[in-house]
């Protein structure tokens, strides 16, 4: 299977990447391997087997009750952001 | 010295934490340079906390670790410590909290002497993926050491750490392991908490160690395992003393030699060397009988669309808004998370993340993900199949020793197909070790054992078992010492 230049920024935007025009053919080829390359499992026969979600067969996924564990630290945590004003995340303006 | 000659020495007040401490950040400030197997070093914080194990040890309150320094892969999350992933994306990011390895470990007395490099985002079988340079192989420094826990590996190896942590995914820990010539455990997935250990595929990724033998990889391990109620994947089941676990005889152990291991991608001087081992096994009384594996072949196309679809969910988190790289002047909310994300990430983890995306799109997901799931479940199977019949499997850990830096950055399936031997374990749940078991001219190569879910006294019991018998977990590669 090759890629066409249109999938890839098709894949770049629902994956919202921004890419140059040198990554582009760089990505169609490696794209176009790795999917021949897992193409593979097709010869695989799956009738009737169920889809492993999770490694360890039969544990289902552990519920806690719906109760307030953390503190409230979004000043700490904000420390990490690019850009802050009134404890709100800034972003570019959405609506004109 | 061993892990627990160091806290031996400490408790008896042979050397004090402070000195061991310093000992160890004078070799990684002579050598870490050429390796490149740090990102942060922690002088300041790590002569902080020697001064205050040397007071717990003054007082009589020191535990089994007290006082030991060792160092964490900069996939864990260490509160006040800048933690990068080795990704441009994370490097000014300085976590609020500490991962639960990181605070179990901290409660254990131990020293933390800094992060060590990696693959970005563990995405990588040969650390040259990381923002921060290629890690070298201390045997040879024109080659990788492996990845994605490279860093770590090559720490340990020229023990400018005694112990590192690491993890793996899709053998990020053992495959380093093997081309460094040190020990290597990936436990049981749920073994270890996954809070705070930066996510690449949620149903893969296990925290581990990386030791100079499996000895100091079963002290570690005491410390990191365990459940945590912070990660629903956490397993609520008793962590045994896998320390005083080791010593038992392995006479009668049923030892599965997996007949698809030795195909013909395995070099034939690295397949001699794990010979020359189960030889040893046999000596010791092991009963080794061949075991199939029929899907294994299957196992990395699998990996590779598993992988990169959790990755591509996982860092999605990455949007330039609440943490990480943001690009300069965004135009508007799209370019604002397009150049931040286009920036931020490497190529190898663009590349995982576009797969991941492209798998599962609409129209895709059947053919590949769920495919992918399906086939997941064989593998798994023939795992449990074989452990019906043998105690635990063994192999050789990758299918070659090192290779140059360079060699195989333009050729993603290469990459990737040197984890052959090493995914099924991921896909499987399974707990998987490995340990040197000699050299292919002058580098060292792995023996991996694997074992059923939550078999990791076994497993570390069966390669100290070894580890006695030989002293290739002992050598040191030249211009270390």
């Amino acid at each position: 299977m090759t890629l066409t230049r249109v999938a890839i920024e098709s894949i770049a935007q629902l994956a919202r990447l921004e890419l140059n025009e040198e990554e582009i053919p760089v990505y169609q080829d490696s794209l176009s391997r790795i999917l021949d390359f897992v193409g593979e499992l097709e010869r695989a026969a799956t009738n009737d087997v169920t889809p492993m979600a999770h490694p360890l067969a039969g544990l289902a996924q552990r519920l806690r009750a719906d109760v307030v564990t953390e503190e409230d630290a979004h000043e700490r945590y904000q420390e990490n952001a690019p850009q802050v004003a009134a404890g709100l995340y800034l972003v570019p303006k959405v609506l004109e | 010295m061993s892990l627990a000659e160091l806290a031996a020495g400490l408790r008896e007040r042979r050397f004090s934490s402070v000195e061991l401490t310093e000992h160890y950040l004078a070799r990684i400030d002579a050598h870490g340079g050429t390796l490149n197997a740090f990102i942060t070093v922690a002088h300041d914080s790590a002569l902080r906390s020697a001064r205050a194990a040397d007071a717990e040890l003054a007082a009589g309150r020191a535990g089994r670790l007290t006082g030991v320094p060792f160092a964490h892969k900069d996939i864990f999350c260490t509160e006040g410590l800048r933690t990068t992933c080795g990704s441009r994306m994370l490097d000014q990011f300085v976590s609020p909290y500490d991962a639960t390895v990181v605070a179990k470990l901290k409660a254990a007395g131990t020293v933390l002497l800094g992060k060590t490099n990696m693959d970005e985002f563990a995405m990588g079988s040969s650390s040259e993926t990381s923002f921060y340079g290629a890690v070298k192989n201390p045997w040879n420094t024109q080659l990788v050491p492996g990845g994605s826990s490279g860093g770590s590996a090559a720490a340990v190896a020229a023990r400018l750490v005694p112990a590192a942590t690491a993890t793996d995914t899709g053998g990020s820990i053992r495959q380093p392991a093997a081309l460094c010539g040190v020990s290597g455990l990936k436990p049981t997935y749920g073994r270890v908490s996954r809070y705070g250990m930066i996510a690449f595929a949620s149903s893969l990724d296990q925290g581990g160690v990386i030791a100079a033998s499996a000895a100091d990889a079963a002290l570690m391990l005491c410390a990191m395992a365990g459940f945590d109620p912070r990660d629903s994947t956490s397993v609520d089941t008793p962590v045994p003393d896998y320390a005083a676990l080791l010593g038992r005889p392995i006479a009668g152990l049923r030892v599965g030699i997996v007949k698809e291991f030795f195909d013909a991608g395995l070099d034939r001087e690295n397949a001699r060397r794990v010979e020359e081992a189960l030889a040893v096994y046999t000596r010791l009384g092991a009963k080794l009988m061949e075991v199939s594996l029929p899907n294994l072949a299957l196992s990395v196309p699998t990996y590779y669309v598993v992988a990169p679809a959790e990755c591509s969910s996982n860092l999605a988190r990455y949007d330039g808004v609440r943490f990480g790289h943001r690009c300069s002047e965004p135009r508007d909310l799209q370019d604002l998370y397009r150049r931040s994300r286009g920036e931020g990430f490497g190529a190898e983890v663009k590349r995982r993340i576009m797969t991941g995306t492209y798998v599962l799109s609409a129209g895709y997901y059947d053919a590949y993900y769920l495919k992918a799931q399906q086939v997941r479940q064989l593998i798994a199977k023939d795992f449990r199949d074989a452990f019906v019949k043998v105690d635990m499997l063994m192999g050789p850990t990758t299918p070659t020793p090192a290779f140059a830096i360079g060699a195989k950055m333009g050729d993603p399936i290469t990459m990737y197909l040197n984890d052959i031997y090493t995914i099924g374990a991921n896909l499987a749940g399974l707990p998987a070790i490995s340990i040197p078991c000699g050299f292919v001219g002058a580098l060292p190569v792995g023996l991996q054992l694997v074992g059923p879910h939550f078999a990791e006294a076994a497993l570390l019991n069966a390669a100290h078992a070894y580890q006695r018998e030989s002293d290739w977990h002992r050598q040191m590669p030249q211009g270390f010492a």
